[in-house]
């Protein structure tokens, strides 16, 4: 056990970085930071466009989600990676093509979750809002959105969870993530598959737990002061 | 100032407004009063077209404020409403529920628009409220505090939907005192109440409605001594209001 850790961790962290390109576990937290952080966004976009008032806005927008949810993940890598260079005309890096995927697969999960979180606040709250002569875009930012989000948490951490998860599908696109490198450990060592799995879980662990409490950490910090929507 | 002019509306086929006419002046103060399903309420979520209308027209100071291409969230703007759940922003203070409006459309400055909220909480009775959250207050209090939000808009016409229909009786008052205030100050306003002590005390008029329609408009004196449609009559009964 230690001297895999003793001759492969550097492997495990960065790949072949730096004689070759960023791998290993820093590859899965750049590859998931990013997803996240783009995702999000998008997710908040797609779940406002499912709720808006013009029908030319959501009815697209319903169309793209729903295809998205009924579709594995792995067909959507597969799409970015031979779909994508056919519509663009341009071969897209394996790091590219995983992070559109993990970018439209989460943001379509993401504004589920949204739109969710915006209709469990109630009619009440939009309709006092828009009575004060607020537009639609004020009446989201100003009274649904800071209520909505914050009772949409758990369920944001949760889909960033698994984005963090996902990120491993980019083995069956040759991207050296942290289980491509893995899985490269374990065919040149040969003998020690369980302790070079066990490393690959307990990495897995680390970052989806760490996140989940940092989430909640933040949230016990928001909650000072009484928020919670009176039954409308 | 407002004038309905065969005023109809439907949920699928179920008629919710009749063919509405009726004219509301300025200064007035009106009770709307049925019984629950008559069309009350859907009447006044018309005037700031929180209910879209199918027929007819409703005109506030000559503008016909259903035409297509008017501006709706100026016309709100004019227009206070007050919901029968309150409904304050629980995420934010008393005073800050007071400011979002003036200052998001451009209104008043922060200051101008804090300086006027602490003052229309002081009327409420408040002020030394405007610093609690929603959460922190009994409904009475923020039914008030949702009074002085709508104030806020300086608005020449108030709408009120059944503003103490979910209040705890003990509270009634303290609300009722504060709109009776408004009506001596000469707003025009509009009130769909069951609290007919206050309707016959504060009302320039009484209007019945059931099913969609206005049975009788009268004075309250007129209205509560002798209801002319059986209807009424009846509604009196009910709510066990003593004929003489």
């Amino acid at each position: 056990m230690r001297d895999l850790i003793d001759t492969y961790w550097v492997y495990f962290l960065v790949g072949q970085y730096p004689k070759g390109p960023l791998g290993g576990l820093a590859l899965t937290l750049l590859l998931s930071a990013l997803a996240l952080l783009l995702a999000l966004p998008l997710g908040l976009a797609l779940g406002l466009a499912r709720l808006s008032p013009w029908r030319a806005l959501r009815w697209p927008v319903s169309a793209l989600v729903f295809t998205v949810r009924a579709t594995p993940l792995l067909m959507v890598v597969f799409w970015a990676y031979f779909g994508l260079p056919a519509l663009t005309g341009y071969k897209s890096s394996q790091f590219g093509t995983m992070l559109v995927a993990l970018v439209v697969f989460d943001g379509a999960y993401l504004a589920e979750i949204v739109r969710a979180g915006v209709q469990g606040l109630g009619r009440g709250q939009m309709e006092a809002a828009r009575a004060l002569g607020l537009s639609h875009l004020q009446a989201l930012r100003h009274v649904i959105l800071p209520q909505a989000l914050r009772h949409m948490l758990p369920s944001l951490v949760n889909q960033f969870v698994s984005t963090i998860k996902e990120t491993s599908l980019g083995y069956i696109i040759g991207l050296s993530e942290v289980s491509f490198i893995a899985t490269q450990i374990n065919t040149q060592v040969f003998t020690k598959p369980a302790q070079v799995y066990l490393w690959l879980g307990v990495s897995y662990f680390l970052l989806c737990f760490g996140l989940s409490r940092l989430a909640y950490w933040m949230q016990g910090r928001g909650e000072r002061r009484p928020a919670t929507a009176s039954p409308a | 100032m407002i004038r309905f002019e065969r005023v109809s509306k439907w949920y699928g086929s179920d008629p919710a407004l009749v063919e509405i006419d009726e004219t509301i002046a300025q200064g007035e103060v009106v009770v709307i009063c049925g019984p629950s399903g008559s069309g009350k309420s859907t009447l006044l979520r018309t005037v700031n077209r929180l209910e879209p209308i199918q027929a007819g027209r409703i005109e506030i100071d000559g503008r016909d404020i259903h035409a297509p291409g008017t501006n709706v969230n100026e016309l709100r703007s004019r227009i206070g409403f007050v919901f029968q759940q309150f409904n304050l922003f629980p995420h934010l203070t008393a005073l800050q529920n007071c400011t979002l409006a003036p200052v998001q459309l451009g209104r008043l400055s922060r200051s101008q628009a804090i300086e006027q909220a602490r003052a229309l909480l002081e009327r409420v009775g408040l002020a030394h409220k405007a610093d609690a959250y929603p959460a922190e207050l009994s409904g009475g209090q923020q039914q008030r505090v949702a009074i002085a939000r709508a104030l806020a808009q300086q608005p020449p016409l108030m709408l009120f939907d059944e503003p103490t229909s979910a209040l705890d009786p003990e509270m009634v008052g303290e609300v009722l005192a504060v709109i009776r205030g408004l009506a001596k100050d000469g707003m025009t306003l509009i009130c769909v109440t069951h609290e007919m002590g206050f309707a016959r005390e504060v009302a320039d008029r009484v209007l019945f409605m059931d099913a969609g329609r206005i049975l009788e408009r009268a004075p309250p004196a007129e209205f509560f001594q002798r209801p002319q449609h059986p209807r009424a009559q009846q509604f009196l009964v009910d709510i066990r209001l003593p004929l003489p």
